[in-house]
């Protein structure tokens, strides 16, 4: 057999490896499909509005719900104590915009 | 076959060949390309599927949910407040809610205590409805092992496990504890009539940001949560986070490419003499690049393999073990979930391209030059 053989013979077989891999998700869809449908029920039921990923402080169990200076909960300036800041971003600030005055004579 | 495939075939033996006569190195580098592509598969795949999962779980989120802001931090609401927002028009209802946090000083993890609305998942007074991360935080080994509380040194409230949710919905419930709510405020210590925020479903869906601007004209002290701040929320977490492992990821992935350059562009000087015999034999510029477009495809599509399939595996069949330390953080508790299946095709097809085609063209960039010269200078 030639070399090229073995290694064709190589690539063809990962690449079955990775087309079953493909086909897992859609094989396993109606049961995926089955978990969210009864996972998203009870969210709706219980109201709830995050995942469990990051328990450890309020900021990053309900990061939609925190309060808007979460970063500096403990007082103004501190740093951010738990590791899992990293990965939860800053709540978006709304006030990006300026107030502007101008003296009566420029009206 | 074609005189064509014939011609590619015996290309292919001869760089792997070539491949062949530096085993070594050359292993090596499929080693190392395969790692690189491993952890960025890795990275997207458990990214698209959290992504995929939390999106479709929070679709069923509060569409409104209104808290009472007092200096700057969240604050009791009193139920009265529920009647004047329920009092707006385009709102079906609005209901205060009782939930929070409990630090558990046994072993320094945070539940999230809830009284839930539904009726038929209030538990009995004196029974709790666990996530499964709560007894396996405290060591509950046996089912119906109570639960006891303490909120101050010498306090200790005992309660009944009712029900423990399942691992299917572990990633929305593993820390959560449902409580009835006489023991809630009696626990808490929470007056009557006050309550945590209040939630409020909407009639039609595209009214939301009228009814949120009419909600903040009347009750300008309270902060009203929308269920597309949520996602956005989460939209942006997402991000974040994948930005961030693509940032750790970066710098194996800087190292790789100077290898994979000093290996590509730096040609040897044996294989510069290399193609100058070729060249001297009768190969033709076409002919050596065709060669080396094989080395590199070859090389780059093995790697790609290799680190996708083992990257999928290590998300889908071995639930990411590698990525947990990172996401554990300080949590005591972390929630044991299945991961959901799910591959976004474009994004494969992206990593595909980044990770292939750059080493094919680091590769034959270099040798186009030294193949375009005369055979006798590249030989000398």
């Amino acid at each position: 057999m030639r070399r090229s053989s073995y290694v064709f013979a190589g690539l063809g077989a990962l690449t079955l490896l990775l087309a079953v891999e493909l086909y897992y998700p859609v094989f396993a869809r109606p049961h995926r499909d089955g978990r969210l449908l009864e996972e998203r029920r009870l969210v709706a039921r219980l109201g709830l509005t995050d995942p469990a990923l990051f328990t450890e402080a309020r900021y990053t169990r309900n990061p939609s719900l925190a309060d808007l200076n979460t970063p500096f909960q403990d007082h103004p300036g501190s740093f951010d104590h738990f590791p899992s800041g990293t990965f939860v971003p800053p709540p978006a600030t709304p006030g990006k915009g300026w107030l502007l005055f101008q003296p009566e004579a420029a009206k | 076959m074609t005189p064509f495939l014939r011609r590619q075939r015996a290309l292919a033996d001869f760089t792997l060949a070539a491949l062949a006569r530096r085993k070594g190195k050359n292993i090596a580098l499929i080693a190392v390309y395969s790692v690189v592509v491993f952890v960025l598969a890795s990275a997207m795949f458990f990214a698209a599927s959290l992504r995929f999962e939390t999106t479709t779980v929070l679709e069923g989120a509060p569409e409104i949910t209104v808290q009472k802001i007092t200096l700057g931090r969240q604050d009791l609401i009193e139920g009265s407040v529920a009647d004047e927002i329920a009092a707006i028009r385009g709102l079906t209802e609005a209901h205060p809610r009782l939930w929070g946090y409990y630090y558990d000083r046994i072993n320094g993890a945070n539940y999230t205590v809830m009284v839930p609305d539904d009726p038929e998942m209030m538990p009995d007074p004196g029974q709790i409805a666990i996530g499964e991360g709560i007894p396996r935080a405290r060591g509950l080994e046996w089912a119906g092992a109570p639960v006891f509380l303490s909120r101050y040194e010498g306090d200790l409230k005992k309660f009944d496990v009712a029900r423990t949710f399942s691992r299917d919905s572990a990633l929305m419930t593993s820390d959560l504890m449902l409580m009835n709510e006489a023991d809630f405020r009696d626990f808490f210590d929470i007056p009557e009539g006050r309550y945590t925020d209040v939630v409020a479903r909407v009639r039609n869906p595209n009214e939301v940001a009228t009814i949120v601007q009419k909600g903040s004209n009347a009750l300008p002290q309270m902060r009203f949560v929308t269920r597309a701040d949520i996602a956005r929320t989460y939209q942006k977490l997402f991000d974040w986070r994948e930005g961030l492992l693509t940032a750790l990821a970066f710098a194996g992935i800087l190292a790789f490419v100077i290898f994979a350059a000093e290996k590509a562009s730096g040609l040897s000087a044996e294989e510069a003499r290399e193609i100058g015999i070729l060249k001297a034999v009768g190969w033709n510029t076409r002919d050596v690049i065709a060669m080396k477009m094989w080395e590199g495809g070859l090389i780059s599509l093995a790697a790609f393999l290799i680190g996708t399939v083992a990257g999928f595996a290590h998300v889908f069949f071995f639930g990411a073990p590698l990525f947990a330390p990172i996401l554990k953080g300080w949590a005591v508790i972390y929630p044991d979930f299945p991961l959901s299946p799910h591959v976004d095709g474009l994004q494969l097809l992206t990593l595909a391209l980044l990770t292939t085609l750059p080493y094919i063209a680091a590769t034959v960039v270099p040798i186009w030059r030294t193949a375009s010269a005369d055979p006798d200078a590249v030989m000398r």
